[in-house]
């Protein structure tokens, strides 16, 4: 198992948002996971990342932290920076072998060579979720934690993701409201309620 | 080691060239401390003498570095990078390094002007005042940076950083007034470099647990 949880909680404040979860993710798994608004998919990636620490309960994920890919709600890329310089610095602080052409080949694929030079700030949400995309893809993790993957994307960015998704091996948990996507990938599935 | 200085560098160069970018951090800090010395040119009273000038310098500089430390994790905190910085595999001391290194770089810039303003609307400044400065902004960055990044996990932010700063400053404040109006500074820029080192390593020890929930 890649991640076992059990009897897992976590709380903010007053509010419950997992309570008592049990978990078990194989390697190689693509664990589909489906609920409502504020019923704990985003909380439960976090933990998973290491993002936030559980209130009760067990987990244990067999990884490191070089072998996750997040994608959260939000880009987490610098606005200021240009799409190239956001990734080299990723591509660094990741120890990415041949950067260069790792970074050139995810901002080819994911159809933002063109606009490699310019800074994220200007870009659309679209653009947006397809750097994140490339950030999360870049040092090629072997556990993925997608939220929303295909949040803004359009038709054609959809597409790029199907194919990365196919093309990348690794275990993947993905939160997600839209699950017909990827229902054929989907090795288990979790609904919270 | 070599690769920490790497990460290390990438992280400093990432924030000035933000700044340089953004101009939002410095031009104020800037502003803000040419201001302040004027106010105080005019508020001190006519003949209050040279050491009260030098404490004013002092007060001026490290309410400077309060406005500049505000800013020090906007970037991460608005675009939600600070988490992408975290799952990163590098040391994540050097985060706060290279933030602690761009504070030392936009408040150093900020007294570049600071200093001659003083000289102008005050009077000259001597070599051991200069030195302490350089300590002291060392000390100020360190502590400052690992402050703001626990004031960051807060909703009161912009009162907590403040709240937790300014009393860890009034020894750099005492080591600095010492430095500057004494005729033998060097047990005060002794002070500073011992505070400097202290606090560093606090600083650099505790940044994993302080960025993380």
């Amino acid at each position: 198992m890649i991640i076992r949880a059990r009897g897992l909680v976590k709380r903010f404040g007053a509010k419950r948002v997992l309570d008592g979860l049990d978990l078990d993710v194989e390697r190689g798994g693509f664990l589909l996971v489906t609920g409502p608004n504020g019923s704990g998919k985003t909380t439960l990636l976090r933990l998973i990342a290491g993002l936030l620490v559980p209130t009760a309960g067990e987990l244990d994920v067999d990884a490191e932290r070089s072998d996750l890919g997040f994608l959260a709600h939000e880009p987490l890329v610098y606005r200021e920076l240009t799409a190239l310089e956001n990734l080299q610095l990723f591509a660094r602080l990741y120890r990415v072998p041949e950067a260069r052409e790792r970074v050139g080949m995810l901002l080819e694929r994911f159809g933002l060579w063109e606009v490699r030079n310019e800074r994220a700030s200007s870009f659309s949400r679209g653009m947006l979720q397809r750097l994140a995309l490339c950030r999360t893809f870049l040092h090629q993790p072997s556990l993925l934690l997608l939220d929303e993957p295909y949040n803004a994307l359009d038709a054609s960015g959809a597409e790029l993701l199907d194919r990365e998704l196919a093309a990348h091996a690794g275990t993947y948990v993905v939160a997600t409201h839209d699950q017909q996507r990827l229902a054929p990938l989907a090795t288990q599935r979790l609904a919270f309620a | 080691m070599r690769r920490y200085a790497a990460d290390v560098t990438a992280l400093a160069r990432k924030d000035l060239l933000l700044e340089l970018r953004a101009r939002d951090t410095l031009p104020a800090m800037l502003l803000f401390v040419v201001a302040a010395l004027v106010i105080f040119h005019f508020a001190l009273p006519a003949g209050s003498g040279r050491l009260a000038g030098l404490g004013l310098l002092w007060v001026a500089i490290v309410f400077t570095a309060l406005l500049g430390l505000t800013r020090t994790f906007v970037a991460e905190r608005e675009q939600g990078v600070l988490d992408a910085l975290v799952l990163a595999p590098s040391d994540r001391s050097a985060i706060w390094l290279g933030k602690a290194i761009a504070a030392f770089a936009f408040l150093g810039l900020a007294e570049l002007v600071a200093l001659p303003a003083f000289a102008i609307f005050f009077s000259g400044i001597g070599g051991a005042t200069v030195v302490g400065v350089a300590l002291a902004d060392v000390g100020i960055c360190t502590v400052g940076v690992l402050f703001a990044a626990m004031a960051l996990a807060t909703r009161a932010r912009e009162l907590l950083l403040p709240v937790l700063f300014l009393p860890a400053a009034v020894p750099i404040v005492v080591g600095g007034v010492g430095a500057s109006v004494t005729e033998e500074p060097a047990r005060y820029l002794l002070f500073l470099a011992l505070y400097d080192g202290v606090f560093a390593l606090l600083a650099w020890a505790s940044f994993e647990y302080v960025i993380v929930e």
